[in-house]
Order: structure tokens, then sequence, then C-alpha cells
């Protein structure tokens, strides 16, 4: 894919020409698309597929893959951010352009490390299972034939005359004459299925692999991951030139840690909050990670940098006011044997500037889990970032045993943490702590937690209006409407920014 | 027996590569007509029979055939020299079976263990001709406790290492070392590649495990058989009364029936069965072939060519008749020392029968040396034909073969 202005060419397609295009409601991403889309599109294609893949992954930890409820979740996921899935649906055009660029936009994102590329496959990968699960039989010829991918069933007698070789080979058939009757059989090259003949699931006669059609799906998900990888390390080499881009750069640069949902500045719950309930609601209604730093600041009645930034901007979140947040601060840090007066001088012009009252006045937003969980590591003394992250699982434990979290219940968020899946395990948390089986939303953020958890303890009653629909990011109050998108992403970037303002030399520790 | 004497190598293998290497088959064998390779390792032939006879090898080892010259590898610019294609290889060799041969250890043969070699030839030819349909398969005795096999379809040689790796899973089901007891486990589909294998060792098993390894001779060997049978059965009925009663049998084949009557009798009650194929399982571990993955992966491993001759026994890795398998008997291979005795009988009759020839002794005793000797049979056999002889055309060039000859 050209990103050069010079090589973008136009295309215009009308009626019977869409439908053409896109012949298929899945497909292998083998030719990039040709377009030329506005830089808000881009980017708006781009987030609704890491919403979707975020989502994939979701629901792959936590249900099983191919049964229900994973399928009908899966599938009303897609419906939700309007991507392509059934075969049969007429006007999908545009769900499939959708599904088209937006792949390939982010391979563009995802090439960058290892781990990234690994993580795109993943999704992508189980994407693509499910989508090929729900296709009609008599579409899959057509949609292998068009994916020139040359399979051939075989014929019905071809069929009979191997019948006890192939049922005694296949683990997946399962013997029934109904089943054997509808399934149809491919016949293959023997190396082209690798994972079958190697471990003597598949019968082989003179070379060829004598493939069920369930096998044949894992066949082409091995074939589809392996050209997605290759096509990775292609793009990897190419991406210099994109990122040369000034209009892509910071698109790109920063995607796979975006955080895509609310960004919780907007004061719509300033002062609902009381300072006396924050004892009670750290316990009820916090994530552990800010559980976990008022419960140093109460002990240590001090917290370092970091803690301050990330519980801060937190408790703004919620609905701290201004003078709120620096009565509490303060109130505190007395307690410490502070200063009063050291504490006006030093430590209050923090908390203003982070409520963008000095300063460049920036009205800087909470942090999200990406953030907390990729950036600033804690060291010793600090309480900051994920505890699901950064404590070991020894002392996480511990933690959770603490909070009265059930054995079974701890068991499974250690998977989970073991599993790199951090956020998952944050949910899993919010479910134990409010005896729920199912959070019901995919945690990005900490106010998101606790939003959710107020919302689930007073019953739902007056915050259904404010339901979190995760839309693009929303520009800030108090900021121009950005007509460029380049600055409408500097905004939603600028959290990032805080940390490079330079505050810790004014409070060195 | 004609003793072999390695102090002698270096003497016969001189004659041996003057009269009786046979250069041209070996010559065809290597090269691949179907394929335009820009730089060579030999020309022609003759440059390889002149590059053997200038340096004696002590050992041939053949590698794979890659995109430059080997010799020149190291001005090819870096990564640009690969190697593109090696055929497939398996080596068999009998110490990977000393846990369960009672006659030999380490590179020890005898008449009695052999028969593992032709099980294992059955087998695996089998499987690669009609499961895989591979055409080109050449199998040669290793010269000293085991045998090769060389498959050379075109198709084949390009394979990459995972495809290999996958075929000798195919084609594994012994799996442990020796802190495994139990090494084979079957599960209740059998797959058709199993029972085709255990037709063919049923053929055998009599007489090799039964009869020659006597495998339940005494306690100590049916305690290994016993071994293999689930723990939790070894107490009930059947099984107890059965060590009990062993001794009371007079030689194996009688305890073998014995305990296949246990078995079934333990699998028809509604106790805990004794699983899907005990018996096949006890088969296959003491029949069963044993492969080495890491010859059959590599496309750079070097194996050790057909027709050199092995430095520890003095024996020419020969090809084996697969017509004939039953018949190989490989002490009556020939050795170099041999080889080179009768070579010396042969010219002395000939100089008394035809002295008046126009052509000199030497031409003469070239042309006629090796096929008088007892490596011709073996060589001029038709099986060795489809990949040695592409009668009426042209052999155009070479393989960039990599071949180490060490001396």
């Amino acid at each position: 894919m050209q990103f050069s202005r010079a090589n973008w060419k136009r295309l215009r397609l009308t009626g019977d020409q869409r439908n053409v295009c896109y012949p298929h409601s899945l497909q292998f991403y083998l030719e990039p698309p040709s377009e030329s889309i506005s830089l808000i599109e881009f980017e708006s294609l781009a987030i609704d597929r890491v919403k979707l893949l975020k989502a994939v992954e979701n629901l792959g930890v936590s249900y099983v893959k191919g049964a229900e409820p994973y399928q009908s979740k899966l599938e009303s996921e897609i419906r939700r951010l309007k991507f392509s899935f059934r075969e049969n649906l007429e006007n999908e055009y545009e769900p499939r352009r959708k599904d088209h660029i937006s792949h390939f936009i982010l391979r563009l994102a995802y090439c960058q490390s290892e781990d990234l590329r690994r993580w795109f496959i993943q999704q992508e990968m189980d994407l693509l299972r499910f989508r090929f699960s729900i296709l009609p039989k008599d579409k899959i010829q057509n949609f292998l034939k068009d994916s020139h991918l040359h399979f051939e069933a075989i014929s019905d007698d071809e069929k009979k005359l191997r019948e006890p070789e192939i049922l005694a080979s296949s683990p997946s058939l399962s013997g029934s004459k109904t089943d054997w009757e509808s399934e149809s059989v491919y016949k293959i090259p023997f190396a082209d299925a690798l994972d079958l003949f190697r471990g003597r699931k598949v019968y082989l006669e003179s070379g060829f692999a004598y493939v069920p059609l369930k096998d044949i799906v894992a066949i082409v998900l091995n074939e589809f991951r392996a050209k997605l990888s290759k096509a990775l390390a292609l793009t990897v080499k190419s991406l210099p030139s994109a990122q040369s881009s000034c209009r892509l750069q910071p698109v790109l640069g920063h995607f796979s840690h975006s955080y895509t949902g609310q960004d919780y500045s907007t004061q719509k719950n300033a002062g609902k909050i009381s300072l006396d309930q924050i004892d009670s609601l750290s316990t009820r209604s916090f994530p552990p990670c800010m559980r976990q730093l008022h419960k140093a600041l109460r002990e240590n009645h001090h917290l370092r940098h970091g803690g301050r930034m990330q519980y801060g901007l937190f408790l703004k979140g919620i609905g701290l006011t201004l003078e709120q947040a620096l009565q509490f601060w303060k109130q505190e840090f007395i307690r410490g044997k502070m200063d009063p007066d050291k504490f006006d001088k030093g430590y209050s012009y923090n908390i203003r500037h982070s409520f963008g009252k000095e300063g460049k006045r920036t009205d800087y937003t909470p942090f999200s889990c990406m953030k907390i969980i990729l950036t600033n590591p804690p060291s010793q003394g600090d309480y900051h970032g994920c505890p699901f992250r950064h404590s070991d699982q020894e002392l996480l434990k511990q933690k959770l045993q603490s909070y009265k979290i059930s054995p079974g219940g701890i068991h499974q968020i250690l998977d989970l943490v073991k599993g790199t899946h951090y956020q998952v395990a944050c949910q899993k948390y919010f479910e134990m702590i409010h005896n729920v089986d199912d959070c019901g939303f995919s945690l990005s953020h900490p106010n998101q937690f606790f939003f959710e958890s107020q919302r689930i303890l007073s019953g739902n009653k007056d915050i259904r209006k404010e339901s979190i629909q995760p839309e693009t990011p929303q520009p800030k109050p108090g900021v121009q409407k950005a007509k460029d998108a380049s600055s409408a992403l500097a905004c939603l970037n600028s959290s990032l920014e805080m940390d490079m303002e330079g505050l810790e030399d004014y409070f060195s520790e | 027996m004609e003793t072999f004497d390695p102090a002698e190598l270096p003497e016969l293998l001189k004659l041996y590569y003057r009269r009786l290497f046979p250069y041209a088959q070996y010559y065809r064998w290597l090269n691949y007509d179907d394929i335009y390779i820009r730089y060579q390792s030999f020309n022609n032939q003759s440059e390889l029979e002149k590059e053997m006879q200038k340096m004696n090898p002590y050992k041939i080892d053949i590698g794979a055939v890659y995109s430059h010259r080997p010799n020149q590898h190291n001005t090819v610019k870096l990564g640009a020299f690969q190697a593109q294609e090696k055929e497939l290889v398996f080596d068999i060799d009998m110490t990977d079976y000393d846990d369960v041969r009672r006659c030999c250890s380490s590179a020890d043969i005898c008449s009695k263990c052999w028969t593992l070699m032709t099980m294992a030839i059955r087998i695996i030819d089998r499987a690669l001709k009609e499961d895989f349909g591979f055409k080109h398969r050449l199998w040669v005795y290793s010269g000293r406790r085991g045998v090769h096999c060389w498959v050379c379809d075109e198709s084949v040689r390009k394979l990459s290492s995972a495809v290999r790796s996958g075929i000798v899973e195919y084609l594994s089901l012994v799996k442990g070392g020796q802190d495994v007891k139990k090494k084979v486990h079957l599960s209740e589909k059998i797959h058709p590649f199993v029972s085709k294998s255990i037709n063919i060792i049923k053929k055998y098993f009599q007489e090799y495990a039964l009869v020659d390894q006597d495998i339940l001779e005494n306690k100590e060997s049916w305690d290994k058989i016993l071994a293999l049978v689930p723990e939790n059965i070894l107490s009930q009925g059947h099984f107890y009364t059965l060590q009990q009663n062993f001794p009371k049998y007079h030689n194996s084949l009688q305890r073998w029936e014995y305990l296949m009557k246990a078995i079934s009798l333990q699998d028809s009650t509604k106790n805990d069965k004794c699983g899907p194929c005990l018996e096949w399982e006890i088969m296959l571990q003491y029949c069963f072939p044993r492969l080495d993955i890491n010859v059959s992966k590599g496309i750079n491993h070097l194996l050790k060519s057909p027709f050199s001759v092995h430095p520890k026994t003095g024996r020419i890795s020969v090809p084996i008749d697969l017509q004939k398998v039953e018949q190989f008997d490989p002490f009556t291979v020939p050795t170099i020392s041999s080889l080179c005795r009768e070579l010396d009988a042969i010219s002395i009759n000939d100089e008394g029968k035809e002295g008046n020839e126009a052509e000199s002794d030497t031409k003469r005793r070239t042309r006629v040396s090796y096929k008088k000797s007892s490596v011709s049979p073996i060589i001029n056999s038709p099986w060795i034909q489809p990949r040695m002889d592409q009668s009426g055309k042209l052999i155009n060039l070479p393989a960039n073969r990599s071949q180490i000859f060490i001396y």
C-alpha cells in the first residue's frame, strides 16, 4: 500500500460493481485497497477495528471459542461495530469495504514489534475462524476457489471406497452415519496438511491427504497465519516511508497503545462525591490500582509523584472538584507531619495544574489502563501502576486474599495474569466483588470500573442516561474544536504529553 | 571370514577407488538432469573420478545441493549460499533398540537381531511408497549396525525441514528414553498406518521375538513385558495367577499365548480394561522401527554415501535389494580387504588367459575389475536402475553437491 500522495488512486464504484469487489463476507486480505480516503475515515476505521479485535481477545479468554455464548456474543460485537459477517446478506458492500481497509491500516500499526505482531495475528485468526464457521456449506467451495486455494472435494464414490480408512484416521469425524454422508472430504497434497499428517490425524494415500471439511479450516487458518506473518514482516520494512508522512505518524505511532473510549474528563459528575465517602468507595468501587494507592496514602500520609498523578487524576474523574482535591491531599499530607505552608507552596500548584488551572491550562485526563500498564512502571516505594501487571504473583495473591476474594476466583485471576490478560483479570475482580457472573463491559479505564460499579450498586437507576457508548474520542471542553484530525489526535495524546511537562523536577523526591 | 584391519585402509582405499568404485552409476545417481545449475562441483564423471582417485577419501558423506559451488561458498555474498535441495534420508541404527534386544548391545549385531532391520525396511518402505507416494527409494546397508534410506523424488528433494520432521513424526510410534518404561500408547482409533505396520510385524513376530529373542524366557525378561501392562491390572485375578503360572510353561511361545488369553479375558470382564490394544503395544515396542529425527529433518545434514567404506568394519555401504530383503545378510557384505584380495585373484587368472590382448594391462584390469567382483551383482541389479540409468537422455550438468571428503 503506497502512502505517497502521488500514488493514491481514485476508485468510484456503483451498484453491481460494488458486489463484485467483495463477493464474500470474509476474505484473506491478499490485495491491499486502492481507494483514497480521508484522514478522519482512516482513523475511525482503524479505531473500530481495534475495538473489534479487543472484543475478540476478551471473548476468547472468557468463553469457549466455537461454542455458545462465544459465537453469538462475537456476532453482536461485529454487528455493533458494523463490520461484515454474514454471507447471504444484501448490501454488505460498506461493511466489507470497512473490513478490508481497516485490516490493512492496522497492519501498519501492528507490524512494529514482535508482541504486537503476535497479538494482531492471533486476533485476526480468531476472527477469520469465526467467520468461516458461520459460512453455509454451499458457499465454502466458492470462497476457497476465489481465494485461490485449490481444495477439491472428492466424489461420493471415491469417498465410499476409502470410508473405513478415512473414518479411522480423522478424529474430527464422529463415525455417525449421518455425519459421514453430509461431510465433504477434500484431497490435497500431503505437504499442505502438515499439522494433520504429522500427528497421524488424516488418511494418506499415494501422497495425498484425504481431509474432512472440519479439518480444512485448520489448514486454511495456518495458510492465513503464514501469509499474514510474512506480510507483516514486509510491512515493517516499508514502514519508514509511511511514517515520514506527518499526517499518519501520530496515528500509527500511538494506535496500538491508544485508549479508544471515554476520557472521563467531563465535569458531569463534579461535586457528586463527598470526601468522607472516599474510604468506603475505595473498597467497594475502586479498581485495585486505585484501592492500593488510596490505602498507601492513608497509611503513609504521602504518595510519590507517579502515585499522585495516577490517583489524583482518577479522583478528578470520579467527580472531585478542585477545592475538594486540595482539601483531600492537604489533610492527608498534614497528618504526615508536613508543614501546611510547604504543601501550599509545592503540592497545591501541581494539583491546580492537573485541573487545568495553571500553566498551559490543559485539562489533563485520567490515565487509561493501557497507559498505566505500559508506561512508568513502579519502583521500590511506589504504589502506582497496575497490580495485575506490576505485582509479583505471591503479593498479588495475598492482596486478593486480604480483599476477601474466594480461592477459586483468585486462581482464575492468577491464570489470566499468567496469560498477560491484565484487564480481563481486573474484570474478574470486578465480577467477584460485585457478585455478578458477567461484568457486562470490556474494561479499559479505571474510571470506567468506578462508573460501572456505581451503576450496579445503585441498581442502574439514574445512571442509565449516562450510559457509556465508547465512541471516537471526544474533544475536551475548553479546547477549540479541531478542524484537522491531527490536532484532534494531539488532544487525545495530551495525557501522554503530561509526563514530559517537567513537573518532576519541581518536586524531585 | 576375511579379517579386516583398519590399518590397511590407506592402501586398500587406493585400490578400491581405482578399480572397484562404480563411478558411472554413482555419478548418475547424484545427478539430476532436470535442473540447470550454473556452478558445479564436478563438471563430469571423469573429474569426479580423478578427484576421488587423487584423494582416496577415508570417508564420503553426502550433503545438500547448494545454490553455488560449495568450495566457493566463501566468495558468495552472505546469505546467498543456501542449501536448496536434498534427498530425504532416514537412518535406522541398531543401538536404538538396545532396550528390547537380548542378544547384542551397542555396536554389535547378529543374525538374531538383524530381523529388526528387515521389519524396519518393510514397514517404512511400505509407508513411503503407499502413503506418501514416493517412487525413488534406495535402501543401503550402513556398513556396521544399521540401514539408511535415500528418497530421491524431485518433489521430495525440495521439501522443507518442517515437512521432513512431520514425515518422521508420522512414522514414529516408539517414544521415550531410558526413564520411560512403556513407550507405545495407542488410542481407540487406530490409524491405517498403525494397522498396516502391525500386519507386517505379525509376519515376523513369532520367529523373531518368541524364538530368536526369546522375550519370555525367564523371570527377568518376562518382567519387562509385564511392566508394559497397566499397574492396576497386574494385581487382578487373571494376571496375578499368570505370574504364578508362567514358570510352568516351557517356552516363550506358550507363555505368549497364555498372556494373550489373560488379556482377552480381562477385557471381557466388567473390571478395568487393559486398554485398546495392549497386545499390539507390546509388539510395537519390541519390533517397530526407531528413527533418528535429526538425520531426516535437516536439509544440511550429511549422511554417509552409498558405496563408501565403513572405517571401522571395512564393509562397503551396499544397496539392499527390496525384492530380497529377508535374504540380506550383513555378514556377507564384502569388505574392502576381501574385495581387493578378490581383485588380485582375478587379475592373476586373467593374465594367464588373455595375455595377447592389445589393450594395456591396467586398462583391462579396470574394465573387468568391478564387474567380476562380488560388488558387481549388487550394482547391476535392476532395481537400482530407475534412479541411476537415465537411458537415452543426455546427462547434463551435475548437481552442486557438497561432498565431504575426509582423508
